[in-house]
């Protein structure tokens, strides 16, 4: 089978995995930096909405894709207020744009970032905390300097899950992204074109590459929380 | 300086009042059974339970929910040491210690140290941790977290220390150990501490004041000796635990028999030999009331060496139990005893009767006065 392979395999997928790498370490990144403070805020809050906070946060988790996407759709196309001020401001539509892709995938992948923060958060014990308040740390620096270290495997958990399905999405990625190459046509499409157009050799190979790539990245996880409870036990 | 509370907090259906001067020349004890409020009172004053009234110390205002004023925990330097330390396990025991001081220095914007701050190996020096600073903290024994503890929050250069129950996670020998470091840390770095515990043993030996909690009321506050004769504090330490604390003059070591001989009360008591106490210093002792029997005459043929003339003062009998409290005068100093209300009737007990106190077992509080 692989030898049927065009030789200019990289040419033909090539252009698909970078874009769908970016995307996920875009979308991880931006997580990171929003899922954090939020997720900190979740496990500290006692707001009397945190349950439907907390509902609409895993949302995704239980959506179809297709349902995401087509609000995600309705909320970017330049007919509604939001897609019309993305166009005002950067001259380009929202939808079908890498920049659309990437709201989408945030979107869809918040409850893999901020669920396993929150956990790791909220197990974290108190009295470090307490007694770093108590030794002159502010709330910020306490953060900084105790919580998050100590949360480093809910860290490494969430970024792993964030990016592995951000890789994996599909029906957000149709509905709002279209398949452009180079811009928004990600494996997960791109497996499924070929498909439609019976090029098994290629989606062959872009099966096993994500095959591949999950296994190593499963494994990883396993390996690291392994460790880190031998550590900490 | 002094300590000014007059604190409420509700924790669930708990409620604790109070409303009290406490001395920071040295340490006070905060006593009480569990669930009296002890803790609850040394997280207000931290800073980290809510609490309504006001904390001063000294001229600082940390709480005053009038005014409005509420200081965060991190402004209010109170060094806190919790039951099992609480270290901060992504450091090494020297990046626990350097954690504070790290925070002193960019709060005073600089690197050089200021006067009456505790140098960093002065501290690591009166605590022993020399051999464990690069050490990691899961590894260290209870008895090494509490001095690491220990020494972390004097390195934050605290206005006052809160030790809730530092030793109790430790066993007897590890406990014993800790103590002089304790000791130490209030004659050379002269931090304030209010020092939480169940254990009266623990408060006799650190405490200068005590102050007694129960069910989130100040049931007694003053000087230690003082606090431990009172008898209403009986009913919260138990009777069992019950006791007095008395004072006696080191009077020579007898190393053939390993004991150390004390006037008392006009005659000698003998206890286990302890030579690092100088002849000539006094010493405070502490009794138990169990370890107290009274006879009517001198006795003879009795293995217990330690025979004190004393006039009863009181008798109180127990309420629903067959167990009578005495009160007893010897040389000027309360002694108490625990014994059955059947003896009271027996050897005629009251108030007036000169009697012998037999003493089983005494121990050392561990201040020269």
């Amino acid at each position: 089978m692989l030898t049927e392979l065009p030789p200019d395999l990289l040419v033909e997928l090539g252009p698909t995995l970078w874009l769908t790498v970016q995307l996920a370490a875009a979308t991880t990144l931006v997580l990171f930096l929003i899922g954090t403070p939020f997720a900190w805020w979740l496990a500290n809050t006692r707001n009397v909405a945190k349950p439907l906070i907390e509902a609409v946060t895993a949302l995704p988790l239980v959506l179809p894709p297709t349902v995401l996407g087509f609000y995600l759709l309705m909320l970017m196309s330049p007919d509604s207020p939001v897609g019309a001020l993305w166009v005002n401001v950067t001259g380009q539509t929202l939808v079908f744009s890498f920049e659309g892709l990437l709201i989408a995938s945030v979107i869809y992948s918040l409850p893999f970032m901020v669920q396993p923060l929150q956990t790791a958060f909220e197990t974290i014990d108190r009295q470090p905390l307490e007694a770093a308040a108590s030794l002159g740390a502010s709330p910020l620096d306490v953060f900084v300097s105790i919580a998050c270290p100590l949360a480093m495997r809910g860290f490494v958990s969430a970024g792993i899950l964030s990016f592995a399905h951000t890789i994996g999405e599909f029906g957000v990625v149709l509905m709002v992204g279209g398949s452009i190459p180079g811009e928004t046509r990600v494996v997960s499409i791109a497996l499924y074109e070929y498909v439609e157009t019976l090029r098994f050799d290629l989606a062959h190979t872009l099966a096993l590459i994500l095959v591949a790539f999950a296994l190593v990245v499963l494994t990883c996880v396993y390996v690291f929380n392994r460790r880190a409870a031998v550590r900490v036990g | 300086m002094m300590l000014h509370l007059d604190l409420r907090c509700r924790v669930g259906g708990f409620e604790l009042a109070v409303r009290e001067l406490v001395e920071t020349g040295g340490c006070t004890g905060i006593f009480g059974r569990s669930g009296s409020g002890k803790t609850t009172l040394l997280r207000a004053v931290a800073g980290f339970q809510a609490a309504d009234g006001s904390i001063r110390l000294g001229e600082e205002l940390w709480l005053d929910s009038i005014k409005g004023v509420n200081w965060p925990p991190h402004r209010r330097r109170a060094g806190y040491v919790f039951q099992r330390g609480a270290l901060f396990s992504h450091l090494d025991v020297r990046g626990n210690l350097d954690y504070p001081v790290r925070r002193l220095k960019s709060r005073h914007n600089s690197s050089e140290d200021w006067p009456g701050r505790p140098g960093f190996d002065r501290v690591v020096e009166a605590l022993d941790l020399g051999s464990l600073l690069h050490r990691h903290v899961n590894g260290l024994s209870g008895g090494e977290t509490q001095r690491v503890a220990l020494g972390r929050a004097l390195l934050s250069d605290p206005a006052l220390m809160l030790l809730d129950e530092p030793l109790s996670a430790l066993d007897l020998g590890r406990k014993v150990d800790i103590l002089p470091f304790l000791a130490r840390i209030k004659s050379e770095f002269r931090v304030p501490m209010l020092y939480v515990s169940h254990s009266v043993d623990e408060l006799v030996r650190v405490a200068d004041h005590l102050l007694v909690l129960a069910d989130g009321e100040v049931l007694a506050h003053g000087e230690t000796g003082a606090v431990l004769e009172r008898l209403d504090v009986q009913s919260v330490t138990g009777r069992f635990e019950g006791g007095s604390v008395v004072t006696a003059q080191v009077e020579r070591h007898d190393p053939t028999r390993f004991l150390t001989l004390m006037g008392f009360a006009g005659t000698r008591i003998s206890m286990p030999m302890l030579d690092r106490l100088e002849p000539g210093t006094a010493v405070r002792l502490r009794i138990r009331s169990r370890d107290v029997a009274i006879a009517t005459e001198q006795p003879r043929g009795i293995s217990i060496r330690n025979v004190v003339p004393a006039e009863v003062l009181e008798v109180d009998l127990e309420a629903g139990s067959p167990y009578a409290e005495v009160l007893l005068n010897a040389g000027n100093q309360h002694l108490r005893a625990r014994i059955t209300r059947d003896a009271v009737a027996d050897l005629q007990l009251v108030p007036g009767g000169e009697v012998f106190a037999l003493i089983k077992s005494v121990t050392f509080d561990h201040r020269a006065l």
